[in-house]
């Protein structure tokens, strides 16, 4: 069950290139994992570490401190590409609680929402201001669907409605579903007659 | 006489699978008619199943393969296949497991069944039009070429549809692109393919399902559909969809989970009906001459970076795309025909098909592919290498010098051990040129088989219409 999310004030870590895909969050060759844990090592691995696996030492994904910066401001068009859900557990296990961009792909959003990581998007001069000030301390309030950027007036953005109450009241997504395979017996049977 | 209310084929097949509709509160549930699982995607899922106690509950509409993990070179003499890390072959016997322990059908290592997931399906008749069809897989889109709603979904919701047989979904937004006008002679479905990803733009299809129309749609054989519906996902669509007709049925017809005899006529005409509306109202169109369409290849790192081959790179107006052409190692405003290519993919689930096999061949058939290039041809499928291999594709691509493969999805993920090397520039038939998609520090270029065919021949990206001028003279 994913984490509850309610509230977050932190630094923002600002990745400006767009269409930042699934490949680069993290590269398919660590897909042969069979758990979701630990996957924050290989988070942006391939602009982390050189050919030989060494740290690259200017590569700020590992020079910030991560328990300061827990929101990411990326391009537009963030995570297109795969449909794994490891994007979300690496970027997780990695420190990241948001992402913030002017657009998301789909099936990102989708996967990133059920595993408490909330993925926001903005209108571009919002982004821009995101953008301009790397490290800036922005607030982000689940409850009222605001985000502050340092002191400034909050700035609305949209949620899916039960995906937001998931992420504040911990609702249980598969619990819920399987609470309901009644109606999809019920379903069943009406289109086994119809066939 | 038109109806009351015109609908869309995405609009009938959303509507037949509502088993409770959305409100303002909460999601739709839409019910799954089949659900495809792989190596790579399902360890979570079955993992959450099991801590919570609960079974598959429709085995019946669950049907696994191997594909991503699975080495691609035979057992060696100690019969152990040659998998590229211990994890690999952990994945793959995870699936094994989780398949014997729920009663769900694998094609594994010893079916005459297995391929790339949305290769082998088909095939298999397990797609069929007015599905609703999901796999933990970006490029499940491709089932749409049946008329089917098909879309790729994470691994937490591949546990909720083992459980339940149902998704969360809120209805998306459609988006008809209509092909005016017929394919040029030469030009193949994966040209068409590059063009549409171009014209809708990285991220132009986001939030919409796309059904494609037009003469040049009625035009693609089924093989042709897949290839484009397959990459609707690089445009940010989650699915694409082509409305069933003769082909799709003929197609059906005699396949192995396909209905036989007099259900199958009963089906056909059901799957006819699907078509939109006359007066179907879509949320956004688009239209593509498809008469102006020559063969294509990518220059960046998005797969809507195409443009027709011999064009020059363009401009950068952005700084993505100026570190996108640098990563490529090409300049704006030159043709990037004249790299030298150090490797040729040909597979993949957009282009693994028997049909794929045949434009590249009749490229290379009498060719050799140049020394200074790797060449490797994975088929989609165990049926489409059994087919190949009756005509004596096989043996065309050994004599020009390629490696003939089992079938997977190889180079085009990277992570079974097929992989081009860091720096190095691949023509490959495959779906995305990603920054290190195949392979760290891999350089791609996205085209059709005939182009990679070419290309292999010539060391350089080549417009496969200088080999089909040169028969059509001889």
């Amino acid at each position: 069950m994913p984490e509850r999310f309610t509230e977050l004030t932190s630094r923002t870590i600002v990745l400006a290139q767009e269409s930042i895909d699934t490949d680069q969050i993290i590269p398919a060759r660590f897909l042969t994992t069979t758990t979701r844990a630990g996957l924050g090592a290989q988070a942006f691995y391939d602009w982390r570490y050189d050919a030989s696996g060494a740290p690259l030492a200017d590569a700020p994904l590992n020079t910030i401190d991560r328990a300061e910066h827990k929101i990411l401001v990326a391009g537009d068009n963030f995570a297109c590409g795969s449909s794994r859900e490891h994007a979300p557990w690496a970027l997780l296990d990695y420190g990241v609680r948001a992402v913030i961009s002017t657009s998301i792909a789909d099936i990102f959003t989708s996967n990133a929402l059920k595993n408490g990581l909330l993925p926001i998007t903005v209108d571009k001069e919002t982004h821009q201001r995101l953008l301009d000030e790397p490290g800036g301390r922005v607030t982000i309030d689940l409850e009222r669907c605001t985000l502050s950027i340092g002191n400034t007036e909050p700035i609305p953005f949209t949620v899916e409605p039960f995906a937001r109450r998931c992420l504040l009241e911990g609702v249980d997504t598969m619990g819920w579903l399987v609470e309901r395979i009644p109606a999809i017996e019920h379903f069943e049977r009406t289109q086994d007659n119809a066939a | 006489m038109p109806p009351e209310h015109p609908r869309t084929l995405f609009d009938k097949v959303w509507d037949a699978h509502q088993v409770q509709a959305e409100t303002a509160d909460a999601p739709g549930i839409l019910y799954v008619d089949l659900h495809l699982v792989h190596e790579v995607t399902s360890p979570q899922a079955f993992s959450e199943l099991d801590a919570r106690g609960l079974k598959v509950r429709r085995p019946d509409r669950t049907y696994a393969t191997l594909d991503h993990s699975t080495p691609t070179l035979p057992p060696g003499a100690d019969g152990v296949r040659p998998y590229t890390t211990a994890d690999a072959a952990a994945q793959v016997e995870a699936l094994q497991r989780n398949c014997a322990r729920h009663g769900v059908r694998l094609a594994g290592w010893d079916s005459e069944d297995r391929g790339v997931v949305h290769v082998m399906a088909p095939e298999l008749g397990l797609t069929q039009p007015g599905m609703v069809v999901v796999c933990g897989d970006s490029h499940t889109a491709t089932h749409g070429a049946f008329g089917a709603l098909a879309f790729g979904i994470g691994t937490s919701e591949v546990a909720h549809v083992l459980a339940t047989q149902c998704l969360l979904q809120r209805k998306p937004k459609t988006m008809r692109v209509t092909l005016d006008g017929a394919l040029r002679p030469g030009v193949s479905p994966k040209d068409l393919t590059l063009a549409v990803v171009a014209a809708i733009g990285f991220s132009g299809g986001s939030g919409y399902v796309i059904e494609y129309a037009g003469e040049a749609i009625r035009a693609l054989d089924m093989e042709g559909r897949m290839t484009l519906c397959n990459m609707s996902i690089e445009a940010g669509a989650r699915a694409g969809m082509v409305a069933p007709d003769e082909k799709t049925v003929a197609f059906l017809r005699g396949r192995k989970f396909a209905p036989q005899g007099e259900a199958f006529e009963a089906a056909a005409a059901r799957w006819l009906a699907l078509a939109s509306d006359k007066g179907a109202r879509y949320d956004k169109e688009l239209h593509v001459d498809a008469a102006a369409i020559t063969p294509m290849a990518t220059w960046g790192t998005t797969p809507d970076a195409a443009i027709a081959i011999g064009a020059p790179a363009p401009t950068p107006v952005s700084d993505s795309q100026v570190r996108s052409l640098a990563y490529m190692g090409f300049t704006a405003g030159e043709v990037t025909t004249h790299a030298p290519v150090d490797v040729v993919f040909i597979g993949s689930c957009t282009n693994g098909r028997l049909s794929d096999l045949r434009y590249a061949a009749a490229v290379l058939r009498g060719r050799r592919v140049k020394e200074s290039v790797r060449m490797l041809v994975v088929p989609g499928s165990e049926s489409v290498k059994r087919a190949a291999e009756a005509e004596g594709l096989d043996q065309v691509f050994i004599d020009a010098g390629a490696e003939w493969r089992l079938p997977g999805c190889s180079m085009c993920i990277a992570m079974n051990g097929d992989f081009v090397a860091p720096g190095q520039l691949a023509v490959s038939t495959s779906n995305r040129n990603f920054e290190g998609r195949q392979g760290k520090g891999a350089r791609t270029i996205l085209a059709s088989p005939a182009t990679a065919a070419a290309s292999a021949v010539m060391g350089v990206l080549t417009d496969p219409r200088v080999f089909s001028e040169e028969r059509a003279h001889a």
